[in-house]
């Protein structure tokens, strides 16, 4: 009885170690091109992109990339972790150093599929971040702010808003106009208004 | 032959895990939002049960009574982590939808159940083609659920969107989830089961 099922772990051990020693180049190609892909899409074209930055602030790490050119900063994307309605909602942000949205993206989220799922691919929701200008408000409409929710998603779309308004505050904290990076975890332990 | 044909019909209409075995809730109401969800969560499945089925047959034989679940479910959970690699390795966009979902697999009761009805009595190749009828079963099954509630809900089939607007929200929650599954759960033991 306990070799036989210390046969069958054995051996189904040693065929997992297999499978994850074969495929963990790929995989880790895969998202390594994600991730390359999604710095593209939200920054300005040309720049030379750097490798990954971290920056730790009152517990929180950020990850983020420097695209430059002749020395001049074109921009940074920023790996910008909230926690959203189902889950931890991850984006890349792209921001001019002018604090200026320059573009996002989602790089994971585990939002209700038809609904909070919709902040990846809803056209209206997702063009509304190309250009988002520094001098509008990062908060939902109905919280008194500039961002357009998506329909039976705010809970969602105030986790995205949150993650862009980090995003912006690690940029401004890195240009130097702010003392320190004002940033929030997460939209779920706020107000649940449906 | 004719034998083996009615092994695998016998999953899609007598042993049809979904509306006459009402197996695997979990899956079938979780990711059938869409069409897409549902064909591919069915095939994810449907690979599962090929391989622990005709693992399962083969070790049989050999498993002592008392320790035959946890010997079950070990081959089970390895086929579902060996898929979820190489889903991750080889397609990462379909692993980013579905990737929530497929850990789930290793407690979806038609797995085990057919391990347990059919796999530990029958030899492999009876076995694979039992897996092979009811996994087709299960996906048929999910994926016109989730077009019903793709129509209904959002307006669109397997993401071709024919219809303006937002659907009937509901049908996109598990509310709808349930009626969809109720009423084809009708409709089939009315026309299809004899």
């Amino acid at each position: 009885m306990v070799l036989c099922l210390t046969a069958v772990c054995l051996l189904c051990g040693a065929l997992l170690g297999l499978v994850y020693a074969a495929t963990g180049d790929a995989i880790q190609a895969a998202s390594l091109k994600a991730l390359q892909a999604s710095i593209g899409q939200v920054l300005p074209e040309g720049g030379e992109i750097s490798e990954a930055v971290t920056l730790e602030e009152e517990d929180q790490t950020f990850e983020y990339y420097v695209s430059s050119k002749d020395g001049k900063t074109l921009g940074y994307a920023v790996k910008s972790v909230v926690s959203g309605f189902g889950g931890p909602l991850t984006l890349m942000v792209g921001v001019l150093p002018d604090g200026t949205v320059y573009n996002t993206s989602v790089l994971s989220h585990s939002e209700t599929p038809g609904l909070g799922a919709k902040c990846a691919t809803d056209p209206a929701f997702v063009a509304q971040w190309k250009g988002f200008p520094a001098s509008k408000a990062l908060k939902l409409k109905k919280d008194g702010g500039d961002v357009d929710a998506i329909t039976a998603s705010t809970i969602t779309s105030r986790a995205y808003t949150l993650a862009v308004a980090n995003a912006v505050a690690v940029v401004a904290f890195l240009e130097g106009k702010s003392g320190d990076v004002d940033a929030s975890t997460g939209a779920s332990s706020e107000n649940w208004g449906g | 032959m004719g034998k083996k044909i009615s092994l695998i019909l016998d999953g899609f209409v007598r042993n049809n895990p979904t509306f006459v075995l009402v197996l695997g809730m979990c899956p079938t109401l979780a990711t059938t939002t869409s069409a897409v969800n549902g064909l591919a969560m069915g095939l994810a499945t449907l690979f599962v049960l090929v391989f622990s089925n005709m693992a399962i047959s083969a070790i049989a034989p050999m498993v002592p009574d008392k320790v035959h679940i946890p010997v079950y479910i070990v081959v089970i959970a390895t086929f579902v982590t060996v898929l979820q690699l190489l889903m991750q390795a080889f397609v990462p966009s379909v692993y980013a939808t579905l990737g929530l979902f497929i850990p789930l697999i290793v407690v979806n009761c038609i797995v085990l159940g057919r391990a347990e009805a059919f796999a530990n009595k029958n030899g492999v190749v009876a076995s694979a083609l039992d897996g092979i009828g009811v996994g087709l079963g299960f996906t048929v099954s999910l994926t016109v659920i989730g077009i019903v509630r793709e129509i209904l809900g959002s307006g669109s089939v397997f993401g071709w969107k024919f219809i303006a607007g937002d659907g009937i929200l509901a049908f996109v929650m598990a509310p709808g989830a349930f009626l969809v599954l109720g009423y084809l759960m009708a409709l089939f033991n009315k026309y299809l089961k004899k």
